[in-house]
């Protein structure tokens, strides 16, 4: 496939995460190529989860190594690393229990996260030096923009709280894109989602990837979806990787069929 | 019906538990017992009318829930979004401010300046509490702390070092922000109840350091003859004194205004929001945890110790008993009661707060009770707060559509 020749932006090798005596992720590894949709899938309590908060710097492993090859920047071990700071590397997340900041506006929410693109100061801010104003004014552009796309523009000055569940699920990736990431993961962004807007979840997740120019890591438990917009997927079952590869190959993928999928996808 | 039953229920229970407290009474002098039955009327007739209230009020509330989640625009909202008409009260209110004086005070009598003067500085304090509890959501239940460390600044600096206010009044500001910093280091992990009980542990800390350490801050006597604000070596009587602090502190409370206001709609005023709304969001979007936290002390801290400053001259004197666990809790009230983040709001709580005991001194006894009883109801009918916190509108593309103030029409 193409993928060997793209650059690879994600490299995690042998990640594993205790709890105590709970294994929650046994030496998972998992790369990620420029431009790719990936998958990760398997049944509640794989792991998943657990494997973006440990990517992401929530948690910090317990062993493995985690690379990061920014395109036109210099790689990295980003084990333990401050979240802040790893987001700031280029890798964007959503949350599968929504987490957005209610009692602050949708236009608000996003430009969050232009926070670690922008330099202004308390002092600045205090006198609304010419960077504050410019800052500003380029952080409400881009938000703005970014809620036109995820088509939440007329919603700008609600109150996050106030928005219904699928518009809050697409204003997290707005906020998420604002940090402009070369990777975006996303957790279960089609939970609580109706299959209406599931299908323009789909579209939504595909324009992004080609208008951004990013790679996307998804979980996701509604196969249809995983299997329309992959690339490749991984699946775990008890925080070990048990298959990767095309959705065709996982499809028929005998392991992963008796783990998670059951026979449903066949039929 | 259940209600009533319920409600006379508690006001009998009211009766027997307070009956020993207000019904029986010792003259010690007489040596005689008197019987004060009428009191345990009212007892009952009391519980059982705020009993019935309350479930009146907790049904309403439950009843009304479903409606009050759309957000209607309230009047401050209004007020916000409409440049012009919020310009025009802001110089009311200023123009009233600046006449203030002048209209209540006489050249004997001048005392309702100096209870302003006291109100004003609760005015920072509140606003400058707002910064860290209301907009960075960081519970700190020994804020004054701080206002002590201004204070102290102030007194120690001119006793020992001869220096005058206006060098000291910066000086103090800075002395409450490393002490901010100082603070905020350890508690940058905690959160809720922890956070509450370590700022709780501060405030102790500094009054019995205060009060113990007699060579230095005097112990609980204090330190007294605190130089008042000078006036370019000018000789001022005892009511221009008062004028005086009471323009300084006021000059105080504009600042605080525009630059908590600057700081609420920037950069960083929205990380503080993110992370008082949800801590792993925001630092997963990017928000430098631990630097915003700081910031956010640090500044609250700040406005404590200018303001400290000044409440150490204006009162030639201070002692560890103007820093208690009340006044911490007093100005925790006003940004809560004034509502979480919103600036409106807290000046009106902490001027209500200040000024209506102080002018109902008849009913002094009761203070408590009162205060109290409306944190209570507070509770039930507006837990977000008098004034809910505005939120401002930005508008979009057009390269030349200004989005500086006064200058955000809608689209
Ligand atoms: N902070 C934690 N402390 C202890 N155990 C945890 C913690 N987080 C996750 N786990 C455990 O790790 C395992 C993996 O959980 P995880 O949330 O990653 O699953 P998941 O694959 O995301 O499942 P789902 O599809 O339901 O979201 C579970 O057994 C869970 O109980
Ligand atoms: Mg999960």
């Amino acid at each position: 496939m193409a993928e060997n020749k793209r650059s690879k932006l994600l490299e995690v090798r042998g990640l594993t995460m205790d709890f105590g005596g709970l294994r929650a992720i046994d030496s998972v590894d998992l790369d990620i190529f420029a431009g790719e949709i990936v998958a990760l899938i398997g049944p509640n309590g794989a792991g998943k989860t657990t494997f973006f908060n440990c990517v992401t710097g929530i948690y910090e492993p317990t062993a493995g190594d985690v690379l990061i090859h920014p395109p036109g920047g210099v790689s990295r071990r980003i084990n333990g690393m401050k979240p802040n700071r790893i987001t700031a590397l280029g890798m964007a997340r959503t949350f599968q229990n929504i987490r957005l900041f209610p009692a602050m506006t949708v236009l608000e929410n996003v430009m969050i996260g232009r926070h670690c693109r922008t330099a202004t100061t308390i002092i600045d801010a205090i006198l609304r030096s010419r960077r504050a104003v410019r800052e500003e004014r380029e952080t409400v552009d881009q938000s703005y923009r970014l809620l036109e796309k995820v088509g939440l523009a007329d919603s700008a000055d609600e109150f996050a709280r106030n928005l219904a569940y699928g518009a809050q699920r697409r204003l997290e990736i707005a906020r998420a894109l604002a940090t402009d990431p070369f990777l975006l993961l996303l957790d279960e962004p089609a939970a609580g989602m109706n299959p209406q807007e599931t299908s323009e979840l789909d579209e939504l997740i595909v324009r992004i990837r080609a208008e951004e120019q990013l790679a996307i890591l998804l979980i996701e438990h509604d196969m249809k979806l995983v299997m329309n917009i992959s690339d490749r997927i991984y699946v775990m079952e008890y925080g070990k990787e048990i298959a990767q590869g095309t959705p065709r190959e996982i499809k028929e993928n005998k392991k992963v069929i008796e783990a998670y999928l059951g026979e449903e996808v066949h039929a | 019906m259940a209600h009533l039953k319920r409600s006379f229920g508690i006001g009998l229970w009211f009766m027997f538990l307070t009956l020993p407290l207000v019904v029986v009474r010792v003259n010690t002098l007489s040596q005689e017992v008197q019987w004060r039955w009428s009191n345990l009327l009212w007892v009952g007739v009391g519980a059982f009318a705020i009993a019935w209230f309350w479930q009146f009020s907790i049904n309403r509330r439950a009843a009304g829930r479903a409606s009050t989640v759309a957000d209607k625009p309230s009047l401050a909202q209004r007020l916000a979004d409409d440049p012009v008409l919020s310009r025009r009260v802001l110089l009311g209110a200023a123009a009233v401010a600046i006449v203030f004086p002048w209209l209540v005070s006489t050249g004997q009598n001048f005392y309702h300046v100096n209870v302003m003067v006291s109100a004003l500085i609760f005015v920072v304090l509140g606003l400058g509490l707002n910064i860290t509890v209301g907009l960075a959501g960081l519970l700190d239940l020994g804020y004054i702390a701080f206002f002590a460390v201004g204070a102290y600044t102030y007194a120690l600096l001119s006793k020992n070092f001869d220096l005058g206010f206006w060098t000291c009044l910066p000086l103090g500001g800075l002395m409450g922000m490393l002490f901010g910093v100082i603070l905020g280091f350890p508690i940058l992990r905690l959160r809720g109840d922890y956070l509450a009980i370590v700022t709780l542990g501060f405030g102790a800390i500094t009054k019995i350091v205060l009060e113990n350490w007699d060579t230095l801050f005097g112990g609980a006597a204090g330190l007294a003859n605190i130089p008042r604000p000078e006036l370019f070596g000018l000789l001022l009587d005892g009511r221009q004194k008062s004028v005086y602090s009471y323009y300084i502190v006021l000059a105080l409370v504009a600042l605080t205004i525009f630059v908590t206001n600057r700081l609420k709609n920037s950069r960083i005023g929205h990380a503080w929001m993110a992370l008082r709304e949800d801590e792993i969001a925001s630092v997963a979007m990017g928000v430098d945890m631990a630097r915003t936290k700081l910031s956010a002390y640090a500044l609250g801290a700040f406005w404590a110790g200018l303001v400290g400053v000044v409440f150490a001259a204006h009162n030639n004197f201070i002692n560890p008993d103007s820093f208690t666990f009340m006044d911490s809790a007093m100005v925790l009230a006003m940004v809560v009661l004034g509502g979480m983040g919103s600036i409106l709001g807290v000046i009106i709580a902490a001027l209500a707060l200040k000024l209506l005991p102080e002018y109902l001194r008849a009913f002094a006894e009761y203070r408590m009770l009162v205060f109290g009883a409306v944190m209570v109801l507070m509770m039930i009918f507006r837990p977000q707060g008098l004034i809910s916190d505005t939120r401002r509108k930005y508008d979009y593309d057009g390269a030349d559509g200004a989005n500086g103030e006064g200058d955000h029409g809608g689209k």
